[in-house]
């Protein structure tokens, strides 16, 4: 079969070969567990328990009357002991649930316990909502959110995202090795609740196993299988939805606005667990891998648990960490510490050493259009510098700089090394405070 | 676990740099110069030197003199003084070099803000100073094997096939052969058309240029001095002649192609090469000057940012309008 891709993107080393083929660690949750409050896009939730209150594993512990927001549950039992200002995954303070774990493990009543092929799709919707089901590939997209498009429109393409283009991140690939019968169950029932007969999954072949694994569970499934070219960042949404569907997404619109609805495929595994054993989300897979850190592994962490703990499960480092990244290396946040926790996003944890931490100086543009040419929006990354630098926030619009999705592609082919991403991150800022500040007015 | 390194996205770059770029254009020109000493000596070796160290110096002095952050690493000022020897008669004295050097650097590159700034390409303009400003120094050929090791001696002179063509001078053509690999007189790095393929055949293989502008350009000078042919010549030899002359391998290759003075879209790119040959042709035919490459690489280095503006790609993901309403 073809293999199917985007045009534009690049080819960074993979460096998965220290993580892809270890088979997932559970880790004791530690003592201590950090539930941040804001975890991703949406409203902050407000904390449902109270210092000194007992909380059971898996109970809600804080929500909102939000649309565009999911619940959230510990993930140990025990006791709250207090709740303040932690630092969260955007290296900010914000209001952070803290539990002491008593070891016990004690399960609070399930979501819901209902057979799941009694589920109506507009049931699923709400335990989809109330297990705090996020998009679990990095940005954390309220799932309910993207299960329910307005009535104009119709949903014609469910693909399920399984192109982990990041480099070193293999938690998606321990997913569809491990949980494959998770997967499948998920996407049925995706399926069921869009009422749609086709589904298609995208897998980079760099994953043949993967691939192999779900080819032979979907025969005559109406789930197709589709090979992806390995290419960063092929695992975007809007790249993904190009290269199986052929459709653009329009610029400043949603992949709904073509139809299309895309699932990572970890969210869908934990979306059936939920529907299938009324589970909510309340830990994760994180791929732990960088130079610094002695023995790489794909961990099964509680939510809360902070990276202190993930990194001694993985034997400490064997040298001194200059870098933390949260995330993969190509899109992932520096982080300022390792007592941060694990939130609902986070796909890896990246430490390097002095040599891959190393920032280099930029120096001019010389114009060698190697930004143009690899650019998955099909943009001028330099010309969007120049201005953004100048602050000539029109041109910037004209030159649809809002279309810019951050995927670092032209940062990493510059030859002059210009911190292309970050000046045109700052670009797009000023806009959105511009028209912050005209909407006020 | 103090003191973290915090900083944007992404986190990985690749190895590639300014200074590869820039030492792959100085080993694609190598073949070019072997082929010149071969036909003109060493002498070929002791210009494309003087001009590299003038220009790599003129660089370094004009920094260090307005307190600007030294760039000479880049390898930017190294390859301007090597394509700037190229265009160069053999013959030509050490203050040429000097002189054709600081216009080069100092002039057509740090003037406008140095390495990515200039507007049009540093060696072509110092070679037009030099040019308007002592056009028998530079217009005085060596045929091949006359020229003494290091001092120019008394050269042989030979007129230039597109001169012989023009009528300007009396001469017989050499022939097509002797003109692909070389054996004609000319400026240092112009003359052998073979070597010049040989670096960018590396250069396009290195990923350092695409063949769009050289190709296009050669191709536009090809069919149009097919169909138009010179006086007394026919399509075909009309057409060999004019490719493998006048330092058009050297312009199409290594000149037109510069980063900085070239469009960087790839219909750009396109409308480059077409607009250089267009104008290459039409001077040779219609100007009184019998080349022509390096005018008409200045002026669409002039053209590049309208160019540029023009050919901007379509946004992924812009609505394609609907054309004729209702229908």
């Amino acid at each position: 079969m073809a293999k199917l891709t985007f045009s534009g993107g690049i080819h960074p080393l993979g460096k998965k070969s220290a993580t892809k083929d270890k088979p997932l660690v559970t880790i004791e949750a530690p003592e201590l567990l950090y539930f941040p409050l804001s975890q991703h896009i949406g409203a902050p939730l407000k904390p449902l328990v109270s210092v000194g209150d007992k909380v059971l594993k898996m109970q809600k512990i804080a929500d909102t009357d939000a649309f565009m927001s999911a619940p959230l549950h510990s993930s140990v039992s025990g006791k709250v002991k207090d709740i303040g200002m932690y630092l969260n995954h955007t290296n900010s303070k914000v209001p952070t649930i803290v539990i002491e774990n008593d070891g016990e493990y004690q399960d609070a009543e399930p979501i819901h316990t209902k057979s799941i092929d009694d589920l109506s799709p507009d049931e699923m919707r709400k335990i989809i909502r109330e297990a705090g089901i996020v998009g679990m590939g990095g940005a954390g997209f309220p799932t309910h959110v993207k299960l329910s498009p307005p009535e104009d429109k119709q949903i014609t393409h469910l693909i399920i995202n399984g192109a982990e283009c990041e480099p070193y991140l293999t938690s998606d690939r321990r997913v569809m090795l491990e949980m494959p019968d998770d997967v499948i169950g998920g996407i049925r029932c995706l399926m069921r609740l869009l009422n749609l007969s086709k589904c298609y999954v995208g897998i980079e072949d760099n994953a043949p196993e993967a691939i192999s694994i779900l080819q032979e569970k979907t025969k005559n499934t109406g789930i197709d299988i589709c090979v992806l070219k390995k290419k960063y960042p092929q695992g975007s949404e809007k790249q993904i939805i190009n290269a199986i569907t052929g459709k653009e997404v329009p610029i400043g619109k949603l992949p709904m606005d073509v139809g299309c609805v895309v699932i990572n495929i970890g969210t869908v595994a934990e979306i059936y667990r939920a529907l299938a054993q009324g589970i909510p989300l309340h830990r994760r897979i994180v791929t732990v891998s960088g130079d610094a850190v002695r023995n790489p592994s794909n961990l099964y962490v509680p939510l809360g648990t902070p990276f202190n703990a993930l990194v001694d499960a993985c034997g400490g480092t064997k040298e001194e960490t200059h870098k933390i990244i949260m995330g993969g290396p190509m899109m992932g946040i520096a982080g300022i510490s390792l007592d941060i926790p694990v939130v609902k996003g986070t796909s890896g944890l990246l430490l390097f050493s002095e040599k891959y931490a190393h920032n280099e100086a930029e120096i001019n543009c010389i114009r060698c259009g190697r930004c143009v040419s690899v650019c998955p929006m099909k943009l001028v990354p330099t010309t969007l510098d120049m201005y953004s630098r100048k602050g000539d926030t029109e041109t910037l619009i004209k030159n649809n700089i809002m279309n810019c999705m951050e995927c670092g592609s032209c940062t990493y082919v510059c030859p002059s090394k210009r911190y292309l991403v970050q000046s045109i991150r700052v670009g797009k800022q000023k806009i959105n405070a511009l028209r912050a500040k005209e909407a006020k007015n | 676990m103090e003191n973290m390194i915090v900083s944007s996205s992404p986190h990985i770059r690749d190895r590639d740099r300014t200074s590869h770029i820039m030492r792959d254009v100085c080993i694609a020109l190598v073949p070019a110069l072997i082929a010149s000493v071969i036909y003109f000596g060493g002498r070929a070796v002791y210009i494309t030197a003087l001009c590299m160290i003038f220009s790599v110096g003129a660089e370094f002095l004009w920094q260090k003199l307005t307190g600007r952050p030294v760039t000479i690493s880049d390898g930017t000022a190294a390859v301007t003084g090597m394509l700037l020897a190229f265009n160069l008669p053999v013959s030509a004295p050490w203050w040429i070099c000097l002189i054709g050097s600081v216009v080069a650097i100092i002039i057509a590159k740090q003037f406008f803000g140095g390495v990515g700034h200039n507007f049009m390409n540093p060696a072509l303009v110092g070679r037009a100073f030099l040019l308007a400003s002592w056009p028998v120094i530079m217009t005085k050929w060596s045929a091949p094997f006359t020229t003494g090791f290091i001092i120019p001696a008394d050269t042989v002179s030979s007129a230039t096939p597109l001169a012989i063509m023009k009528g300007s001078l009396e001469g017989t053509l050499p022939g097509i052969f002797d003109m692909f690999i070389g054996n004609i007189g000319g400026c240092i790095g112009e003359v052998s058309s073979l070597a010049l393929l040989l670096g960018g055949v590396y250069l396009v293989i290195r990923k350092v240029i695409s063949v769009r502008i050289p190709l296009t350009y050669i191709l536009t000078v090809a069919v149009l001095t097919f169909i138009f042919p010179s006086v007394g010549l026919s399509g075909f030899d009309s057409m060999m002649y004019n490719i493998l002359s006048g330092g058009l391998f050297l312009g199409a290759i290594f000149m037109a192609t510069d980063y900085v003075t070239s469009p960087i879209t790839a219909r750009g790119q396109l409308i480059m090469g077409l607009g250089c040959g267009i104008l290459t042709f039409v001077i040779r035919r219609f100007g009184a000057y019998p080349e022509g490459v390096s005018y008409s690489i200045l002026l669409m280095n002039v053209a590049t940012p309208l160019i540029d503006r023009f050919t901007q790609p379509k946004a992924f993901g812009t609505v394609k309008e609907k054309k004729g309403g209702a229908q």
